[in-house]
């Protein structure tokens, strides 16, 4: 494959540096992208994949490196000048506007002048020749996920790009979806589009890719030919190390008595932007996890509210534990009676950044620190009182710190995701409930995760995970319920359920959630 | 060409260094303009910075002045660290003091410094109950407190105004808007020195102070309830996370902020004026704004901001009085002074990078 | 009736032309609390170039210029230092008052000419109608032709949309390639000179004289006006009139004897800007999609 002539090359990086403060993002990386070629990005989380191709699309600007494009070496100053030079980008959280409609938000990214008439006519023909159906008059914040990708996607082609970036394009697609997607990306690859696929999936990339640059810490490290490869060769190659794999032992003479029943739920949505939960209905048993799969912005965040304690059921008979009814329970009281929840926000929901370690552990355990304590014991209760616990925590979760209780902002996201773990499992919960624990996270921390969730349902433990990750949800669950625009599947036991069943389940019209902070 | 990185972690050098170099800034600034307008920036200097320490009993002025922007600046950090923008002190100021000025002349002839006491309390209550106003609305409707603490302060000021020109009014006060002298009872007195007998204006009110700042300082410190206010104001969902209700908190520091404005009212009348007047708050409410920030939302920090900021004040007087400039000129130097605190606020965030090259 | 409509009118268009110019700030995300010291020096700028000039429409334009000055103060901290709107906002207000008492300090005691009325040729003959609608001066004209324009500009040009765009959300928004801190400059700039004309309006047609805080609140209110109208732009003219309307109201009552006290009478506007909060408000929480989604949050760009 080495001799490629120059011709074939769309576009060629060299020796690409780019510098956060002190932490290096891109470490000289090369990279050259063939015409027509499926080119995959693969790494971990943190390994500089999104960076790189923000720099090839111009949001980010290199210290140091060359980008040639037909063998002409240019400068991406900005966006306009990476669509200019025929480069368009499907972006991981999108770049769309909630309050606009889908035609201005296509508008908004065209750099030609068009009526408005004849961009309408336009989408509509480029929706039907791809099978990307849209209604251009839509505001954006009532479409799925599914549907906004598509309107990136769109975007991209109004311009008749010659390479389109998509960053980790299915993390947010049902798996039909997804195999639509992949139609859509080969049929514009074999008309001469280059594409460059980033995902740390690895059966998509051989599935789709020609050709795979792997990046670790920064560097390029490897480019090899998809084709001939194995997702094992991929992974190792990618972590370092050899992966460990998870030890699921089926847990013996426990009993499996029913934990935490919710009956009948349901709550209206309280902002334009949530999601109403309807009519849910769901047991867990001792012993057992329950994964609830779906896409993002289906509910979850509602779910796991209302499950936490953090919004309180309109009814007391909606969510019974052993039996009891704690529907008008708060969070204080039901991490009382054993029901922990690690949210899906590290930080601002399940830490505080600027407070320190012991403050973030005082966050949930002040409650312990009021018993057995006089008047004034009780007003004098601070955070010092968990300065022994907070390093317990830090010891026994190998959580590693920069320095002696830093503050949470210190700390990377697989450690602080550690942190929360085991500020919650150190209170021996009954039911532990945990939305999207691994993402974001790098597969070491990822599966040590992984198997302490496996522990605790072994020991007894009942365990809730949402999660959007499907091979996660196979992994862990011994049943599986789908979310799906505030709606809960029937609940399946995990061997009787298949990948495509449960996409299909995922699927549907749902409503999107923007993932936007909330305001003020 | 200016770039920020974000630190991951705030620094503690610019959380000392930014207030000093914002004063130090301010006062470059301010002479600058000062200069530009035709005045004397020497001479301005030492008129608003100097003058307020040339004799003893102007030192013990500033203390007096300071006393209320300290009182009522105490009382907005615990709003502006939970983030609630209580900017309507200046409103809770007048109708504490009305309302405990109001009780006070039920009584005319009480000797007793039970009523100031009482009067007190009910300057807190008064107070309160203008917070209260925002704060019912903000937690229930989710009406944005700003605007409506701040137009509460026109009406107090139009109130106040209506009460000593109507029902309150002396009949003896020859058709001046004032209401009749406060009884013995009612008034702060003066300290007398042993030895030394008075210093200036220093009364008995700047004890309210002492006991106040290590009350406050205990309570944001060592307390859940400070722990709380800290924990809505940097993270509200993480404090939703952590069970607190975030309704109790807006409410209770409106309460306790306009509360505290009210408190200082009745000590600045009780001790300074000794009847209730159109005008009794003189934009202490505002000024207490900046003192809060430039203290750094902590009570030792208010302590200092408050003596430099009254030091200001006076200084402004003095400069009203020797050079003819007006003393509003003051806001002139508050806003400037908040300018570079927020853009301290700034660089403890993030570090900074300058670069010539484009 | 027809002069107290007439009155009505002049005591709204100051409002007007503050609420639109925020208006647009807002849009691009950013709050300026400011809006009372832009107006402040507005009408001291309007004062001094009038007793300078000689001339009523050269107050507008230094109107425009001081408003200007300080949304570039606040714009350079806000949006360049990220500093928290609120605050600066405060801030400006707090630094407008001393400034522009310290500049309006000469100009007591001196009056200015009022600002001439324009006959439009033909229609001001229309009998009523022409003398309220027809017969108004420069500014009145140019608030009207800005929110005309604004409604358009908002919801059909592209510069509109990215405006939007910007408001809504700024990430996306430097993604797609566009400038947000140089749009939020031209926003915050627009509001300024908008805020500023509307200061100059107060001694250019209502009270021809300076004193230390004229506007009296109007920056305040125009704020809540742009929450009122629910950041639509022709809501703003209803809203502007309504409170022009209270205003009058309470000093026909003053003028008429009213048994009210005419303090009393004198809140009427403040209380009645609470109460249309609490109406809006109380609806906008239910649908919070009207509310710019960037509004008040600083925007950091890594590069």
């Amino acid at each position: 494959m080495s001799n490629t002539k120059e011709l074939d090359i769309l576009l060629e990086a060299n020796k690409i540096n780019k510098k956060f403060g002190n932490f290096t993002a891109n470490k000289d990386i090369d990279i050259s992208i063939l015409k027509g070629e499926i080119h995959a990005l693969l790494g971990e989380n943190g390994a500089g994949k999104s960076t790189l191709v923000k720099i090839l699309y111009g949001i980010l600007k290199p210290e140091s490196g060359t980008i040639k494009i037909n063998n002409e070496e240019i400068t991406i100053s900005s966006p306009n000048v990476a669509r200019k030079n025929g480069i368009g980008m499907v972006f991981q959280h999108f770049s769309l506007f909630p309050a606009l409609t889908v035609a201005e938000n296509i508008l908004i990214a065209l750099d030609q002048k068009i009526k408005f008439k004849d961009l309408i006519l336009r989408i509509k023909e480029l929706s039907t020749e791809w099978e990307l159906f849209i209604d251009p008059l839509k505001i954006v914040s009532e479409l799925s996920v599914g549907e906004q990708q598509r309107v990136e996607i769109i975007r991209c082609l109004m311009q008749n790009p010659k390479l389109l970036i998509m960053d980790e394009p299915t993390s947010v697609l049902t798996p039909q979806e997804i195999e639509n997607l992949f139609k859509i990306l080969k049929r514009l690859a074999s008309s001469g589009c280059s594409i460059l696929y980033i995902s740390h999936k690895l059966e998509e990339i051989i599935e789709l890719a020609n050709k795979v640059t792997i990046l670790k810490s920064g560097k390029s490290i490897a480019t090899i030919d998809a084709k001939n490869t194995t997702t094992k060769y991929l992974a190792e190659t990618m972590v370092g190390k050899e992966i460990t794999t998870l030890k699921k032992v089926q847990s013996k003479n426990l009993s499996k008595g029913i934990a935490l029943e919710i009956r009948n739920l349901n709550k209206a949505n309280t902002s334009d932007f949530g999601i109403s939960l309807t009519n849910i209905n769901v047991t867990v048993n001792y012993g057992e996890i329950l994964g609830i799969a779906g896409i993002a912005g289906n509910g979850q965040t509602e779910l796991m509210e209302i499950l936490s304690g953090e919004t309180i059921c309109d009814k007391e008979d909606q969510i019974f534990l052993d039996g009891v009814p704690i529907g008008f329970e708060d969070i204080t009281k039901r991490r009382k009676l054993g029901i922990e929840t690690i949210p899906e926000e590290r930080t601002l929901h399940a830490t505080v950044p600027n407070l320190k370690i012991n403050e973030n552990t005082f966050l949930t355990y002040f409650p312990k620190y009021n018993q057995n304590r006089s008047f004034i014991g009780k007003i004098l209760n601070n955070p010092e009182n968990s300065l022994v616990e907070s390093e317990q925590i830090i010891k026994e979760n190998d959580v590693r710190c920069p320095e002696p209780n830093p503050m949470a902002s210190q700390l990377s996201g697989g450690n602080l995701q550690k942190f929360i773990l085991g500020r919650s499992l150190a209170n021996n919960p009954k039911v532990a409930i945990f939305s999207q624990p691994t993402w974001g996270v790098d597969i070491g921390a990822a599966t040590t995760i992984r198997q302490k969730l496996l522990n605790l349902s072994q020991t007894g433990k009942a365990v809730i995970l949402i999660s959007q990750d499907l091979e996660e949800i196979f992994q862990l669950s011994d049943k599986i319920a789908v979310l799906n625009n505030g709606n809960l599947s029937e609940v399946l036991s995990a061997n009787d359920i298949s990948a495509a069943n449960v996409g299909l389940l995922m699927g549907g019209n749902s409503k999107s959630q923007n993932d936007q902070e909330e305001s003020k | 060409m200016i770039t920020f990185t974000p630190r991951d972690k705030v620094s503690n050098y610019w959380t000392l260094i930014g207030p000093i170099l914002s004063i130090i800034l301010t006062v470059i600034f301010g002479l600058l303009i000062f200069t530009f307008l035709g005045f004397d920036p020497a001479e301005t200097l030492y008129q608003i910075f100097i003058s307020p320490f040339s004799r003893i009993d102007r030192v013990s002025d500033i203390f007096v002045k300071a006393c209320p922007l300290i009182i009522v600046g105490i009382g907005l950090m615990f709003c502006f660290k939970a983030n609630v923008w209580n900017i309507g002190a200046e409103g809770q100021f007048i109708m504490g003091t009305l309302l405990a000025g109001a009780f006070a002349l039920l009584f005319p002839n009480v000797e007793t410094k039970l009523l100031i006491i009482c009067m007190l309390f009910i300057g807190f209550i008064g107070g309160a109950l203008w917070a209260f106003i925002p704060a019912i609305l903000k937690t229930r409707l989710n009406v944005n407190e700003i605007l409506v603490s701040l137009m509460l302060v026109y009406v107090a000021m139009l109130f106040i105004d209506f009460i000593v020109r109507g029902p309150l009014r002396d009949p003896m006060s020859f058709g001046f808007p004032l209401s009749k002298p406060y009884p013995e009872g009612a008034l702060i007195n003066k300290i007398s020195f042993p030895g030394i007998g008075y210093l200036g204006q220093l009364h008995y009110g700047i004890l309210f102070i002492i006991f106040l700042i290590p009350l406050t300082w205990i309570f944001i410190n060592k307390t859940l309830g400070g722990f709380k206010i800290n924990v809505l104001g940097s993270a509200p969902k993480a404090a939703r996370f952590a069970g607190f209700s975030k309704d109790k908190i807006t409410m209770t520091v409106l309460l306790l902020s306009g509360g505290l404005a009210g408190v200082a009212g009745v000590i600045e009348v009780s001790a300074n004026i000794g009847q209730l007047q159109p005008e009794v708050s003189f934009g202490y409410g505002f000024t207490a704004i900046i003192v809060a920030f430039l203290g750094r939302l902590s009570p030792v920090g208010i302590l200092f901001a408050g003596v430099i900021i009254a030091t200001v004040k006076l200084g402004a007087d003095n400069a009203q009085m020797t050079m003819g400039i007006p003393k509003v000129v003051t806001g002139l130097f508050e806003g400037i002074l908040l300018f570079f605190l927020l853009t301290g606020e700034t660089l403890q965030k993030y570090k900074i990078k300058w670069s010539w090259n484009k | 009736m027809e002069s107290l409509i007439l009155t009505i009118i002049a005591t709204s268009i100051p409002l007007l032309m503050a609420a639109i110019g925020e208006l647009v700030t807002e849009k691009s995300g950013v709050l300026n609390l400011g809006v009372e010291g832009m107006m402040l020096s507005g009408a001291v700028g309007a004062l001094g170039a009038v007793l300078w000039l000689e001339n009523p429409y050269f107050g507008i334009i230094a109107g425009a210029m001081s408003g200007l000055f300080m949304a570039c103060i606040f714009s350079v901290f806000t949006i360049n230092f990220m500093t928290n709107q609120v605050a600066t906002g405060l801030g400006l207000t707090i630094f407008a008052t001393g400034l522009t008492g310290l500049a309006g300090a000469p100009l007591v005691g001196k009056t200015i000419p009022s600002l001439p009325k324009i006959e439009i040729f033909l229609l001001s003959d229309i009998p009523f109608i022409g003398n309220i609608l027809f017969k108004q001066d420069l500014v009145a004209y140019l608030s009207i032709g800005i929110i005309i324009l604004i409604t358009y500009f908002l919801k059909y040009s592209k510069p509109g949309i990215i405006l939007r765009a910007v408001g809504d959300n700024h990430t996306s928004a430097h993604s797609v390639g566009y400038p947000v801190k140089k749009i939020r400059w031209y926003a915050t700039c627009f509001g300024g000179m908008c805020a500023g004309v509307g200061g100059a309006y107060i001694p250019l047609v209502l009270t021809p004289h300076w004193s230390e805080g004229m506007t009296a609140g109007r920056g305040w209110i125009a704020l809540a006006l742009v929450v009122f109208a629910s950041w639509i732009p022709w809501r703003i003219i209803v809203g502007a009139l309504i409170f022009g309307g209270i205003t009058i109201a309470q000093l026909v009552g003053q003028a008429r004897g009213w048994a009210i006290p005419s303090q009393i009478l004198s809140m009427m506007p403040y209380l009645a800007t609470i109460i249309a909060l609490t109406i809006i408000s109380s609806r906008i929480s239910k649908n919070n999609s009207v509310v710019p989604a960037s509004l008040g949050k600083p925007f950091f760009d890594t590069q």
